[in-house]
């Protein structure tokens, strides 16, 4: 039990996978500017991921074995983009304002690379089922909780009084430059 | 001893009341011209009702409400309209205003005033009367009186006389001197609402005026409540909080709750218009701040403040002059600009009485302005969203909720112009909303037409079959007659040359639509179709009315 | 490597047969993104985008047809908001329309007027009340300024008069003050 919550810990604030592992950029960045939207976008991530680690490992462990190991990233893809792919049209169906939200970039959850790097990092640790859940649950929470402080942080700085140079993109990288940075204050929390 | 249920926040400015009380309220002198805006009151502006040249009477109707939320103007003094054009008016903007200018004659000739028994008179009378009359909330926000009588039952009449920002000292005065006709008019405003109770909401710091008005008070039932000297314990929503304990949900108005508020120059006019048939055609003013005599004056609206101003006798270093408080005024560009009915002061600024601002600095986040918000707000939160043109933000945030008091700029440690911001997001967002109902209505216009234009299409081929069918059945007649071995024969010819001649009939009908329909020399035929159209699209058409109609049809009789 | 086929062919037949199952059951009737692009436009109904309408150019966007950028009575505004809808990157609009124009609104000059009723039949939002040999009226408070009531007017009578909205149109603006001394020192104080 205590395996799972430093897991859990873990993932979330100490190997965040944005903040430490540098994964997922592109919708960190690109859904960061509205609060609702990087509350949806985190909320699918966390969805898409749970199911993708929990089902790459049924493929990686039952399907593909230690003799088919060269398709690992091939077929960890093709399940990643099928999920997605549900989900889109799961949200397209149930919720027409979170899918206008999302917008674009919620195809693109297929291509983040936090998806993929999190079922990679399973087998690389040698998870069991359970843990992959967990790790891939507490992966995506991480990512969903830097993105939504991201947001909010980004809300403001519209209305502060930045440089012009610094203005717009420029001055939202400094900021998670910064976030990184304070993230590292976690390191040695969880071994 | 009444207890009070204090409001959120609140300052203390420093009051500088005192000098424009030392004397009493004079009589302004009658000016040579007068400048009458015709938007007196918030809400749609009044439409003239005299033309230039014409000689009017002393509180004389020249401008007529225009609406429901508006109006009437009346002319302040005897002598004649010398123009109807846009004069300087005194608003932030500084643009010019569709105003009537009467030159005075001197005589003050007035009209016929007819008093009223108001114990007597349907409610409903008397709040037309009142629109009729131009009565609106002197207060400083100009509302039209009538609409916010449009109540019955209420549980508390509030009687705003609080009088809270600085230097301003009309009512005050107005109290002290008048206080049995500020009670008559109560009488009415309770009488018109049906009010159980009447609170009078008074600062301490206005001794004499709470004892005049207990005075007048007595044997009436209402209440004099000394409230504490505290900014913006006049505005109406936080007075209401004060002296009941209830407060106006975001949106709602006071009389959900069985509560109105009025100013106590308001219902002197109403005590002016009722008992002596005088419509509203003068005001208090305080003038003060930075002049050698500050004193309250009793002024005609329409009066050029620059004239006004030479009685009081600004000093030298005088730096500007304010309309309004200082917390919530505004700054006069062109001192030509008339007395309006919002006009209840005008302060000389002085670099010893307002120094200037030190800059401003950014945001720290210190949340002053929060802990002084009267209307229990984020200021902060509304100025960051403001800031970032992020107004549906703002909304969430109830902007819409903000009295605009300047209690936030008050406090602000970084000297921060907040209320500009709150006034600039909330223009946007009301001329945003009023775009959209343009195109909702533009929208919902153009859908019909589509419809109705589908209609037309689908009664027209209606009416060509009906015809067709008819032509058949009718050439089937002749040939059952003349014999049953041919009928197949013709019957399959009769169809053909029906739908021939309805082929025939919808070229003529198109040609004639596309034909310019003022020549003359038409077929009498296609003129009736065309007639017959033309009706059918002015009954469809809403806008075109009863008129064309009836023209049509006229028309129709006559060929 | 006959393992690896059968694993990707299993896999592939799988989750297609998955995502068919749910394309059906999740089917979604009509493009609710039409209604919200529709309602961005200013339902002018000018057709200057080259569609008959505000609605068929919400729908033509809403499918990926057409550029966010050809709406001239709504200009940047509109522009920007329709990238902010769609997730895309705001387009330059047409040098010509970049310009906000003040409102308009069209006004027949009813001496010249011959009650043709051809404006009446090109007016998009019926705002013309009027009928054949009878002098023709715009309703200026439904009129949108869309300008298509000029080109058929055989007599040239209707012309665009821009409104004056006075007071009732006048908005506050953005406030700007100096940050620091060097620019207080440049700035007039306003």
């Amino acid at each position: 039990m205590e395996n799972y919550f430093l897991i859990l810990i873990g993932t979330v604030f100490v190997n965040n996978i944005v903040l430490a592992k540098v994964l997922g950029l592109c919708p960190f960045m690109g859904v960061s500017k509205k609060l609702e939207a990087a509350i949806g976008m985190g909320m699918a991530t966390a969805f898409v991921l749970t199911l993708a680690s929990g089902a790459s490992y049924l493929i990686n462990q039952y399907l593909l074995g230690p003799d088919l190991i060269y398709l690992r990233t091939l077929s960890f893809i093709i399940v990643i983009a099928s999920i997605v792919q549900f989900t889109e049209m799961f949200i397209h169906k149930t919720s027409p304002v979170l899918y206008q939200v999302l917008g674009i970039y919620l195809p693109l959850i297929t291509t983040n690379c936090a998806v993929l790097g999190i079922p990679l990092l399973n087998v690389q640790e040698n998870h069991n089922f359970i843990e992959s859940l967990f790790f891939g649950f507490g992966g995506a929470i991480g990512f969903a909780l830097v993105l939504i402080t991201f947001s909010a942080m980004r809300e403001r700085l519209e209305g502060a009084d930045v440089p012009l140079p610094f203005k717009g993109s420029a001055i939202a990288m400094v900021t998670a430059g910064l976030m990184s940075i304070a993230s590292m204050g976690f390191s040695g929390l969880v071994k | 001893m009444r207890p009070l249920f204090p409001f959120h926040g609140g300052i203390h400015p420093a009051e500088h009341k005192s000098p424009s009380t030392q004397h009493g309220i004079a009589v302004a002198p009658l000016p040579a011209r007068l400048v009458v805006t015709l938007r007196q009151h918030s809400g749609s502006p009044a439409s003239p009702v005299v033309a230039v040249g014409d000689q009017v009477l002393k509180g004389q109707l020249i401008g007529a409400a225009e609406g429901l939320i508006s109006s009437s103007v009346h002319a302040p003094s005897s002598g004649r309209v010398v123009a109807i054009e846009k004069q300087p008016a005194p608003h932030v903007s500084g643009l010019p205003d569709l105003s009537i200018v009467l030159e005075t004659d001197g005589e003050e000739r007035w009209v016929e005033r007819q008093k009223m028994d108001f114990c007597n008179t349907d409610p409903a009378l008397l709040r037309q009367h009142f629109q009729d009359m131009g009565v609106v909330g002197l207060g400083g926000a100009v509302f039209p009186s009538h609409v916010k009588l449009n109540a019955s039952g209420l549980d508390t009449l509030v009687i705003n006389a609080a009088e809270c920002e600085p230097f301003i000292s009309c009512d005050d005065m107005l109290m002290r001197e008048r206080a049995a006709e500020v009670v008559k008019g109560i009488s009415i405003a309770q009488y018109i609402m049906g009010a159980r109770e009447v609170l009078i909401g008074i600062e301490d710091n206005k001794p004499q005026a709470i004892a005049a008005m207990q005075a007048a008070c007595e044997e009436t039932g209402f209440e004099v409540v000394a409230v504490p000297t505290l900014y913006p314990s006049g505005s109406a929503k936080q007075l209401i909080k004060l002296l009941t304990g209830k407060e106006v949900t975001s949106g709602g108005h006071p009389t959900q709750m069985g509560i109105q508020c009025f100013n106590v120059a308001t219902v002197y006019t109403m005590h002016r218009v009722i008992n002596h048939g005088e419509p509203v055609i003068s005001r208090l003013v305080t003038l003060t701040g930075n002049m050698d005599e500050p004193r309250n004056y009793e002024v005609l609206i329409g009066t050029p403040i620059g004239d006004l101003l030479k009685l009081a006798r600004p000093k030298a270093d005088t730096t500007g002059y304010l309309m309004g408080g200082p917390m919530m005024g505004v700054p006069l560009l062109d001192l030509s600009v008339p007395v309006v009915k919002a006009t209840n002061c005008i302060i000389a600024t002085s670099q010893a009485l307002f120094p200037p601002l030190p800059r401003a600095m950014p945001c720290i986040r210190c949340a002053r302005c929060a802990q002084a918000c009267p209307a229990e707000l984020q200021p902060q939160e509304l100025f960051w969203f403001s800031k970032s043109r992020n107004f549906e933000k703002a909304r969430e945030y109830k902007l819409f909720d903000c009295i605009e008091c300047g209690c936030c700029n008050y406090v602000c440690p970084s000297h921060i112009p907040l209320v500009q911001f709150y006034r600039f997001a909330k223009s946007e967002m009301l001329a945003h909303e009023k775009d959209r109902k343009a195109a909702d209505l533009a929208r919902e216009r153009h859908e019909f037409r589509e419809f109705r234009q589908e209609r037309e299409k689908q009664e027209k081929a209606a009416r060509h079959a009906a015809k067709a069918a008819e032509m058949a059945a009718k050439a089937a007649e002749t040939t059952a007659g003349s014999g049953e071995s041919v009928a197949g024969a013709d019957d399959a010819a009769a169809a053909k040359k029906a739908a021939i001649q309805a082929a025939i009939e919808r070229a003529k009908a198109k040609k004639a639509a596309v034909k310019p329909q003022n020549v003359d020399d038409l077929p009498a035929e296609a003129q009736a179709k065309i007639d017959e159209i033309d009706l059918r699209r002015a009954q469809a058409s809403e806008t075109a009315g009863q008129r064309v109609a009836i023209q049509k049809s006229d028309e129709g009789q006559g060929a | 490597m006959l393992n690896a086929l059968l694993v990707m062919i299993g896999l592939a037949v799988v989750l297609g047969a998955v995502l068919g199952f749910a394309s059906l059951k999740f089917r979604v009737e009509g493009n609710p993104l039409v209604e919200k692009v529709d309602a961005i436009l200013p339902q002018i109904q000018c057709g200057q985008c080259g569609y008959p309408g505000c609605k068929p150019y919400a729908e033509a966007i809403s499918a990926g047809n057409s550029a966010i950028n050809l709406c001239a009575p709504g200009g940047e505004a509109v522009m920007l908001r329709l990238a902010d809808l769609l997730g895309v990157d705001p387009q330059p609009l047409a040098a010509d329309a970049a310009l906000p124009k003040p409102k308009q609104v069209a006004l027949i000059d009813e001496q010249t007027c011959i009650g043709c009723t051809l404006c009446l039949q090109a007016c998009p939002v019926d705002a013309i009340a009027g009928a054949a040999k009878q002098m023709h009226t715009i309703i200026a408070s439904e009129c949108t300024g869309c300008e298509l009531c000029l080109p058929p007017c055989p007599v040239d009578c209707i012309t665009m008069e821009t409104v004056d909205e006075g007071l009732g149109g006048w908005k506050w603006k953005y406030p700007v003050y100096p940050i620091s001394e060097e620019e207080k020192d440049t700035e007039v104080t306003s």
